[in-house]
């Protein structure tokens, strides 16, 4: 079936099959910030905005994000940038395979709310797994990018 | 010692920000197109003999390429290791791409290739197999001389002797001692005889294993994997495909985890054997389910543990014997068993006598492999968990008795090679960790308002740093138009930092700044040699060989702007951009310049780096949980982690490190397991039923540092990647017999277990 997608601001066409899902269409068109980390929706790896809300792509069909806006990290360079730059202060990058699905998510939460508490940001990701870090960097970075926007 | 300008300084990981803005540098980000799919049908059966298969309906599906069975494979050539180690090798050659004879559920049976993954996975449900079904081995304590043997075959070969008694299911067995252990003990006021089983664990990197191969310009064998050991890999594909390793290059981009897991070729040889086949680029990406269940996990052990101490609170000797289960293949099974009482009974140095068993066994599980740890993990859990039953038998706190017991610096320590201390602070990280956690105030159980109980926890540990006397780190680093150099090695960084410590330790010894040196790794065909990045290796060993070949560009630079200076090397010096010597001088910019015009010499230097011992690095961790007796559930309040890593290279990345190997403790301690079908089939097959902790799950961990100083290593550095996994379960095992009074002597302690324990306790 034909479907067109809204992707980064710019407009997609494709002929797809009707089961294919948001994360493999994303990566076959080679948005490969979009990782694939489990298949069965725990890992968050695979996150991406729909309108402005983190979805994990890998439990969107592809057809169902038609007359959606989608973002990828490929569309967010420069809040990435911005809050990465924390992350990467604490080396709390580490491996990195988690890290897109990770910042789509920060970057939601500071849209969303620009002063969230600890406790809100530890909520608000803990549907992205990370392996390497044990968390701790990441809080510490994100907790400081709070703080310096706070005081900025 | 001259003020340290960039070691030891906290800096930024070079490629954090292309990993944090999401840029495509990890294998499957890089493959290109037209690239086949390669998929592996495998065997839902835990012992078998593949009877007949029937691949026709697949290989008339358009868009299939090849479909590869048993058939395809001479099944009396000789045999290969997946497993990454140095020659000679430990593991016993017991693999076939595909085996007739399938030894666990998830063996391969066959390899499908085609298009896409669609038509693949079509395909695979057109083979028809039609197996006989064996008994299978599914309990390692009833492997030894079971009647089935997992390897019957002929062609089971060990290149070194391991005691090995393939008939028996038995794969190897070792063992060490000092003194009359069994004396020693008998005259011990208080022994400790307990039996622990530590099972299966996975590393769970997030990326999962991921291969790419395609031919080069030159017809060789080219392939692109997620990997810690390039070199190895080229080395165990050679044999598996019988041809000659001249006709192979390996590299790795970034790498998204490993922990150990990428130290065996799990998805190497399958794309590889596909690619040289059909001269067509493919690739092979592990489903997460594959990687639960075909990959290569903690080894499952048994520990029985005999521990003694006198009246007055000294240890006199430990007897440990371990039995591990390797599982259906043989890998890292003869190389892990040794570490579990190597790094284990050495922590106490007043001991009389010691004794280590151990035996590994073969089953059919699948196949056990490195994680973090690598066996000191399992008998750190038994001797530590025994050490703190051996002071709540005495009536004594537990960091006590460590601090009046512990190994200290300058002493020989029998059971770890007769190796000598040379660096140890672990009496002031114990003391340290204590004092975070409000060891004295708190006490180490106390009940809240709501009914809910606090409890304290300690543990210490020990690791390597790389492995005495085999491993091998080099680099290379050359002096670059413009001034800056790149330093080449043959490690991979898997995600740790590695690429950046190793730059570091350059740039301290050549005077500039980080940005002044460029990284590269590794890849076979330009990388020098490295064995790889494992056993806590990569710090220590790579990070020494940098520091020398470093020094070595130094005097080359010195030289080369001598002879441009026309002046004596020995009275010039070098400030990292600029050659002086007296009122003369030429700048380093100069010096590379001349280099590239009408020279004979190249300003370029490879080292390599191997150490006779494996200084060890310490950690003292201790933790607070808080129990809920009604429902079991027991939550990690904080964890606090002392490390002696010798000089932390980079502070951020050692913390970070600690961190996530407490994280990974505390889920081996009380949620991550694999348990077994009655048929052979691992149950926790997916994130959903395999539990690592999520950012909910680690309550606070606290990391400091009491640097020692390893005069064997780069500015003092000792290993510091595995060492951090080691305290937390047993801290944790302790701190859920202060809440409820059970000791538990197997992993993973779950809130059920806990609550249920209590019901028993209760009727």
């Amino acid at each position: 079936m034909r479907i067109e997608l809204n992707i980064n601001s710019r407009k997609v066409c494709a002929d797809i099959d009707p089961d294919m899902t948001l994360q493999k269409f994303l990566r076959e068109k080679k948005y490969y910030s979009v990782k694939c980390g489990c298949e069965t929706s725990n890992c968050g790896a695979c996150s991406v905005l729909l309108d402005g809300k983190p979805v994990l792509s890998c439990s969107v069909l592809a057809v169902r994000a038609q007359g959606y806006r989608i973002e990828t990290l490929e569309g967010l360079k420069e809040e990435a940038e911005e809050i990465g730059a924390f992350i990467a202060d604490e080396g709390a990058d580490q491996c990195g395979f988690c890290n897109p699905g990770f910042m789509i998510a920060a970057i939601a939460l500071f849209r969303e709310d620009p002063e969230p508490s600890d406790e809100k940001i530890r909520i608000y990701l803990s549907g992205n797994l990370c392996r390497c870090s044990g968390y701790e960097g990441q809080m510490r970075g994100l907790i400081k990018y709070r703080d310096q926007r706070r005081t900025a | 010692m001259k003020e340290l300008k960039t070691v030891n300084k906290p800096v930024r990981k070079k490629d954090a920000m292309q990993l944090l803005t999401g840029q495509p540098v990890y294998t499957d980000d890089l493959i290109k197109e037209p690239c086949l799919i390669i998929k592996l049908l495998r065997s839902p059966h835990a012992n078998a003999i593949v009877k007949e298969i029937h691949t026709e309906k697949a290989l008339a599906l358009e868009g299939i390429e090849a479909v590869f069975t048993y058939k395809d494979i001479d099944q009396d050539q000789e045999r290969y290791t997946i497993a990454g180690t140095s020659f000679p090798e430990f593991a016993p050659y017991d693999r076939l791409i595909i085996d007739r004879h399938v030894r666990y559920v998830g063996d391969v049976v066959a390899i499908v290739v085609g298009k896409d993954e669609k038509t693949v996975g079509k395909a695979m449900k057109l083979i028809d197999v039609e197996y006989e079904v064996l008994d299978a081995v599914l309990d390692f304590r009833q492997a030894l001389d079971n009647k089935t043997i997992v390897h019957p075959e002929s062609n089971w070969k060990l290149p070194v002797d391991t005691g090995a008694d393939v008939k028996r299911n038995l794969l190897a067995k070792e063992s060490s001692s000092m003194g009359d252990i069994d004396e020693v003990l008998k005259k011990c006021r208080y022994v400790v005889d307990r039996t622990y089983h530590t099972k299966a664990t996975q590393q769970c990197h997030m990326e999962p294993f991921t291969t790419f191969c395609e031919i080069d310009p030159y017809g060789r064998l080219h392939i692109t994997s997620s990997t810690q050991i390039v070199f190895h890999i080229r080395h165990i594909v050679a044999n598996a495909l019988h041809i000659p390793k001249s006709m192979i290059r390996v590299s790795k981009p970034r790498v998204g985890g490993g922990f150990g897991a990428k130290q065996t070729a799990v998805s190497e040889v399958y794309a590889a054997f596909v690619c040289y086949r059909l001269k067509k680029a493919c690739k092979l990406v592990f489903t997460r389910k594959e990687c639960f269940t075909a990959s290569s996990p903690r080894h499952e052990m048994q520990m029985h543990v005999r521990i003694g101490a006198d009246e007055n609170g000294i240890i006199k000797g430990i007897d440990l014997h371990t039995l591990s289960n390797t599982g259906a293949y043989g890998e890292h099974g003869p190389t892990t068993v040794g570490l579990s009482g190597h790094k284990s009974i050495p922590l106490y140095g007043k001991q009389e006598a010691y004794r280590f068993t151990g035996e590994v066994v073969y089953t059919n599980h699948m196949s056990s492999g490195a994680y973090r740890g690598f066996g000191a993990t399992q008998g750190l859990f038994a001797v530590e968990s025994a050490v703190n039953e051996l002071a709540s038998l005495m009536n004594t706190d537990p960091i006590e008795l460590r601090l009046k017991n512990i190994v200290k610096e300058g002493e020989i320590m029998p059971a770890y090679f007769n190796e000598p201390l040379t660096s140890c602070t672990l009496d002031k990280c114990l003391i340290r960790a204590g004092e975070m956690i409000g060891w004295k105030e708190k006490g180490q159980r106390r009940i809240l308002d709501n009914g809910k109980i606090r409890s304290l926890g300690v543990a210490i540990a020990m690791q390597g740093s790389g492995i005495s006397a085999v491993d091998v780190g080099s680099a290379t680093l050359k002096l670059n138009e413009g001034g800056f150099y790149s330093l080449i090695v043959g490690s991979a960084d898997m995600g740790t930092g590695s690429d950046t410590t190793l730059s570091q330790v350059a740039a301290e010894v050549l005077d500039c700044d980080l940005d002044h040196i460029q990284v590269f790794s590794a890849d076979t065909d330009i990388s020098p040699y490295d064995s790889g990045s494992y056993a806590s290796s990569t710090a220590y060993v790579t990070g020494k060989a940098v520091e020398r070949c470093a020094m070595k560009l130094r005097e080359k630079i010195i030289k080369a702007g001598a002879k441009t200076l026309e002046c004596d090397p020995e009275k010039c010096e070098f400030d990292g951009n600029t050659v002086f010597c007296e009122d003369k001088a030429v700048s380093l910019i100069d010096i590379a310049y001349t280099s590239m015009v009408f020279n004979n010499e190249a300003l370029e230097v490879s080292v390599s780096n191997s150490s006779p011992t494996s200084p060890p690095p310490f950690m003292a961790g201790t933790c607070e949980l808080e129990t809920d007796p009604e429902t079991g559930e027991c939550k990690v309040i904080e964890y606090a982690g002392v490390v002696d890593c010798g000089t932390p290279l980079n502070p951020n990345l050692t913390r970070i490190q600690t961190e996530g190997g407490i994280m990974q403790g505390i889920g081996m301690a009380l949620s991550e397991d694999i348990s077994y079908g009655v048929k052979g089939n691992v149950i926790e097959n997916s994130f959903m039923e395999y539990k690592i902790p999520t950012r909910m799950d680690v309550g606070k961990i606290s990391v400091e540092f009491e640097p020692s100083y390893e005069d064997l290593g780069p500015f003092g550095a000792k290993s510091i990647g595995e060492v951090v996994i080691n305290t937390t379960a047993p801290a944790i095992q302790e701190a859920v017999y202060q809440a409820c009074g059970k000791r538990f002597y197997e992993l993973p302690i779950k809130a059920e277990d806990i609550a249920l324990a209590k019901d028993r306790e209760e009727k």
